[in-house]
């Protein structure tokens, strides 16, 4: 307890203490300051779509890695991790190439609202199949053959048997997908242009602000991405349970 | 509040950045020059000046005083560099994109608040605004007024997040008053200009490698910057503006600095130490007599670097000082820039 207190809990209060500093005014004026609320917006709405793409892609990658066999797929474990391992600012580097004006397979989607999803997709990808991927292996076959047999259909199979196993693992994979495309920084600079009211995400707002000597306007900022973190967490986690129950 | 709390905000308030710009962390490394039975100082500077600070600890060691002086240096954006050591980042010499970044230590007392009071005003390298284009100039760029134009693409680091990048807006500002334009045509016209950005970058060192990635036409940047990137292979052309602004790039000792950094910094400035700076593509420092301008590979002209300006601004004489600027330019809701920053997404 005091080990997590000192790492987490201690920076997340003083956070919240330096946001409240500048008093309520400070809180307000920043929220309301259109080109800070069009950041927050983009950020959110792209890291939703991207979590959305990450729960359904991801247990399918999942699903194919643990259930089939091809040539080429313990390559293809390692290669999924590689998004986690690649420091964000080389993700960015790699993905101006790939998306930009040069990109070699002509999808320019450099600074544009697409270049944010792509980048976060790409860092973000490895979060579910890796927690969904465990529980899949746990989840016996013949379970499903009993099902079969028994009469039920693909899809009853799907949603009565495996759904409620793995929902808790695909909520967790998905409140960490989220969380880390809220707060995504390094991997998209690069592509997205940074350009305001178009492009420009919450961390890079959180940075002018620290540029400005305005550390309480950073901290809320911060803040309001930290409680709507925590709001997604906890949706999932009742999301996980009453799918669970269901089944 | 008390400065306990406040030290401890501080610190947190750098970690989160930190976390939040991994991408920005400063890196550091062990430059141990010599047997070390001298001391070892530690140089806390802004990125864009590393390969040129090297150079100069190479010609310092060499010196007498410097003799035996290892190093500790850090690199990274100016800003995050700045609230580092007032975080506690251990400096002996800093080395800073602007006068702000030391203000603030001098705030803190880390630095004296005696550091300006000195005939190049704390200046320690200087330099110039360039236009960097593709190579052979296809959009025939020549002066500010050019990227105003329809159908330019523009590339400069944020004003917002890159204290450095202030530089470059406020140079193309001044050359619209300085040609006989109101504020407000000023203004009207960096609405213009910003409707040509096509990207944003955090810092001086992110606009560089999104224009070389192939993103727009022009790269607002420095003459030193250019001739840095041409020095290491890059394939591009750049312009300096005839009516142009004088970067200055303040360094300082800190207070508890033992004496060898006094001397590396009167080793820089001196007409050698500048000669070094001059290498990399900085302009001497204007009160340093007798520097002996070497070839610069890589500039434009190599046997004369630095192209005379016909109207030179600076951030003293035409805009009043920093806290000026800021105010007017920089102010989070009134600033003219951040307005025109604000409105150029909106369509």
């Amino acid at each position: 307890m005091t080990w997590f207190s000192l790492l987490v809990l201690i920076p997340l209060a003083l956070i919240v203490i330096q946001s409240i500093d500048g008093g309520w005014q400070t809180f307000q004026d920043t929220l309301t300051n259109p080109q800070t609320a069009a950041a927050l917006r983009l950020t959110v709405t792209q890291a939703l779509i991207v979590t959305v793409v990450n729960v359904v892609l991801g247990t399918l990658i999942a699903w194919v890695l643990v259930r089939d066999d091809f040539p080429g797929k313990r390559v293809l474990e390692v290669i999924i991790d590689i998004p986690f391992a690649l420091p964000t600012i080389v993700a960015g580097l790699v993905l101006l190439s790939l998306y930009g004006p040069d990109s070699p397979i002509n999808l320019n989607v450099a600074n544009t609202e697409r270049s944010v999803f792509l980048a976060l997709l790409f860092v973000t990808l490895p979060f579910v199949v890796r927690t969904v991927e465990p529980v899949l292996l746990e989840l016996d076959p013949e379970v499903e053959e009993a099902a079969a047999s028994l009469g039920a259909s693909r899809f009853t199979t799907l949603r009565r048997i495996l759904l409620p196993a793995l929902t808790p693992a695909i909520a967790a994979g998905a409140a960490l997908s989220f969380a880390r495309g809220i707060s995504e920084y390094g991997s998209l600079v690069l592509l997205s242009g940074n350009l305001p009211n178009k492009t420009e995400v919450a961390s890079v707002r959180i940075l002018t602000y620290i540029e400005n000597g305005n550390d309480a306007a950073a901290a809320s900022v911060a803040v309001i991405l930290l409680a709507v973190a925590l709001l997604a967490i906890i949706l999932l986690q009742v999301l996980s349970k009453v799918v669970a129950r269901r089944g | 509040m008390s400065r306990i709390r406040r030290n401890l905000i501080t610190g947190v308030a750098i970690v989160a950045s930190a976390a939040v710009l991994a991408a920005c962390a400063p890196s550091s490394s062990d430059d141990s020059t010599s047997d070390g039975k001298k001391s070892t100082l530690s140089l806390v500077a802004y990125s864009v000046a590393k390969a040129a600070d090297g150079g100069v600890e190479k010609a310092f060691s060499k010196t007498n005083p410097g003799e035996g002086v290892s190093w500790k240096q850090s690199y990274g954006a100016s800003g995050d560099q700045s609230r580092a050591v007032v975080g506690g980042l251990k400096a002996d010499v800093v080395h800073f994109s602007l006068s702000p970044d030391v203000t603030r230590l001098v705030d803190e007392g880390l630095v004296d608040k005696s550091w300006d009071q000195n005939d190049n005003k704390g200046i320690l390298s200087t330099s110039v605004v360039a236009i960097v284009v593709r190579k052979g100039n296809p959009k025939n760029i020549q002066s500010f007024a050019d990227l105003a134009k329809p159908g330019i693409g523009i590339v400069t680091p944020n004003p917002g997040s890159s204290g450095s990048a202030r530089w470059n807006i406020l140079a193309a500002y001044q050359s619209i008053i300085a040609n006989g334009g109101s504020e407000a045509d000023a203004e009207a016209y960096l609405e213009k200009v910003f409707a040509n950005v096509k990207a944003l970058p955090g810092s001086g060192r992110d606009a560089t490698t999104a224009f070389q990635g192939g993103t727009g036409d022009v790269l607002l940047s420095y003459e030193n910057e250019a001739i840095f990137a041409r020095q290491s292979g890059e394939d591009v052309d750049y312009i300096v503006p005839k009516q142009n602004l004088l970067i200055e790039n303040p360094a300082a000792v800190t207070t508890k600095a033992p004496p060898e950094a006094k001397d590396f910094l009167d080793f820089a400035i001196s007409a050698k130490g500048q000669a070094v700076f001059a290498q990399y593509g900085f302009r001497p420092v204007a009160s340093v007599t007798g520097v002996d301008t070497p070839t610069v590979k890589g500039a434009n002209d190599p046997a004369n670097p630095f192209p005379a300006i016909d109207e030179l601004f600076t951030i003293d004489k035409t805009f009043g000082g920093w806290s000026a600027v800021n105010a007017k330019f920089f102010d989070e809701k009134n600033g003219i820039i951040t307005k025109v920053i604000a409105e150029s997404g909106k369509s």
